[in-house]
């Protein structure tokens, strides 16, 4: 069931497995493609994988004592997965991580300036991509001179964006945006996904929870369960596959039934590929 | 009162050069989490290299030049074989991997350039400014005072290079998540080098400074326990709390020596620190200026 990476794949995940601290095995051979200018949406339940996922793309995972010890990634046709951090984001790929993690002793100015860090832009050029980030962040232009860690989870997470943005990437992997903030501000924050995908032409794999949102965002959607990708689709096709509607948005076709029933249903249909 | 503030100015003064020292642990502290022990060491080598190329027949500027570049390799190999092999260990293992680190720049050092004591001449005289003395009748060594507006002068430098630079934003950034900072495209590895050149730096004017007055001599490495009282209570993420942190010290010995000393038998300098330091710790474990984690509630 796991696509095979078309040729054409902007980003290609061929069959990694990961593998923490040498014993735990957390991805079974996951296989996805990002083609250019689109946004993916990569979706599952706690501890499927999603971050994993994430983390192996960005090479993130060596900090955590995980490994990929099989399989390869690719970004436009090469390989990437020996690449350091800091490589890749000069290649262009950069993660907005779960939590958003900004620097909560630096200004949201200070914040936006370090991820211009691996381009060693000039003053004149710094100010114009400050600007540019303002313009699709206006809220930030008001906090600038805060310190981060004061700022709202919203701020932070556009903080966090916006501080990617700087790097000017061609692909953000962006882990869990709508985690704790208000389902106002979750629409806020996708509306600028989309947008920056359309104006920056900016592609995104993103991991998420809120299946629903994620799906009427997302161009693609992969469905991650113990580690192995389960299902996969344009966006519009999982929104309407009954399966999906059940264990991801909460939506049965017939009666109301009962928890017990419905965890015995599950454990009974899995869709195991 | 004209005696108080004679004890108080020179003590203030004295204070300075602990916070010198303080400076270079607080640099490595917040860039890499690690406690590095080493950093007495690191005067000593600093310094002992400074003097042996000049005993060589170096001019003093060429002699500091190349104690620079000695420490700029110092801080280059510590990286590579210390710090980069140990990376994701608890920070235990990191503070041992310094110990051992001291006794290795102790060893290279006396090795190098032998184990008896040099004399330093900066040219600057320790004598009392006379101005001073013939207008107030206070006693303040002109050294003192040259070497605070240094010591002034070092910590300006290192102000404008962690705020406005871009090098300097990367390091507070690392300071604050290292994860974070990888994500970014920071690489820990050349940050790390950095840092410990920016405290192999520090160590050489703190070396240079404190040689002049002391001597060169295997006792300079004891300074770094002189920065503990001095980390305690500035904290040890601050810059300016190792500077308040050294002015207390300073001036807080010499007054107890002076007023407190006689009533017990005098002798309290050497300890003073330390048991003020100790009191701090029950009142503001994380000292004057230590980090209180922002927490949004």
């Amino acid at each position: 069931m796991s696509a095979v990476p078309k040729p054409e794949a902007y980003l290609g995940v061929n069959n990694i497995e990961v593998i923490y601290d040498h014993v735990i095995l957390v991805l079974k051979g996951v296989s996805l493609s990002v083609p250019e200018g689109k946004i993916v949406a990569l979706l599952g339940a706690n501890g499927a994988g999603k971050t994993t996922t994430l983390k192996a793309i960005s090479n993130l995972l060596r900090a955590e004592r995980g490994e990929v010890t099989k399989g390869t990634i690719e970004f436009r046709g090469r390989r990437v997965d020996r690449l350091s951090p800091d490589k890749l984001v000069r290649l262009g790929v950069v993660q907005v991580m779960e939590g958003r993690h900004c620097f909560a002793h630096l200004t949201v100015e200070e914040n936006l300036l370090t991820g211009a860090y691996t381009r060693g832009a000039g003053r004149a050029q710094l100010k114009q991509d400050l600007e540019k980030v303002y313009g699709y962040f206006p809220q930030l232009k008001e906090r600038r001179g805060a310190l981060a860690g004061y700022t709202s989870g919203g701020e932070q997470q556009m903080t966090a964006l916006g501080r990617a943005l700087m790097a000017r990437p061609s692909m953000i992997l962006l882990d869990e945006p709508s985690m704790g903030l208000a389902p106002q501000i979750v629409e806020e924050i996708f509306e600028i996904v989309k947008n920056l995908n359309q104006k920056e032409s900016v592609s995104f794999l993103l991991a998420e929870q809120n299946t629903h949102v994620a799906l009427r965002y997302a161009d693609h959607g992969y469905i991650l369960e113990n580690g192995r990708v389960v299902m996969d689709g344009a966006a519009a096709e999982l929104a309407a596959n009954e399966d999906v509607r059940e264990f991801y948005l909460g939506i049965s076709s017939g009666a109301r039934r009962s928890f017990k029933d419905v965890k015995h249903y599950r454990r009974r249909k899995r869709w195991l590929a | 009162m004209q005696f108080f503030f004679e004890v108080l100015i020179g003590g203030l003064l004295a204070g300075v050069m602990y916070s010198l020292v303080a400076l270079g642990f607080v640099l490595i502290y917040k860039a890499s989490g690690v406690f590095n022990f080493a950093q007495g060491a690191m005067v000593f080598f600093a310094a002992l290299t400074t003097v042996g190329f000049i005993s060589m027949g170096a001019p003093f500027w060429l002699a500091v030049a190349l104690a620079l570049l000695a420490m700029a390799a110092l801080a280059f190999f510590t990286e590579r074989l210390v710090l980069r092999p140990l990376v994701n260990q608890p920070q235990i293992t990191l503070f041992m991997a310094t110990i051992g680190l001291a006794f290795f720049i102790e060893g290279i050092a006396q090795l190098t350039w032998g184990a008896q004591v040099h004399a330093l001449d900066l040219g600057i005289a320790d004598e009392p400014i006379e101005w001073l003395m013939g207008n107030t009748g206070m006693n303040i060594s002109k050294f003192d005072l040259v070497a605070s507006g240094i010591a002034a002068a070092l910590v300006a430098v290192l102000a404008v290079f962690f705020n406005k630079t871009r090098t300097g934003r990367a390091l507070r950034a690392v300071a604050d998540d290292h994860q974070a900072a990888l994500a970014v495209g920071i690489s820990l590895h050349r940050i790390w080098v950095i840092v410990w050149m920016v405290a192999g730096f520090v160590a050489l004017v703190t070396g240079l400074l404190w040689g002049a007055r002391n001597g060169v001599q295997f006792a300079l490495t004891f300074l770094a326990l002189k920065a503990l009282p001095v980390l305690i209570l500035g904290g040890f993420e601050s810059i300016a709390g190792a500077i308040v942190g050294g002015l207390i010290v300073g001036a807080s010995e010499k007054l107890a020596e002076v007023y407190i000393g006689p009533h017990v038998g005098g002798g309290i300098e050497s300890w003073f620190p330390y048991a003020l330091a100790l009191a701090f710790l029950l009142i503001r474990p994380e000292g004057l200026f230590g980090e209180r984690r922002i927490d949004r509630v």
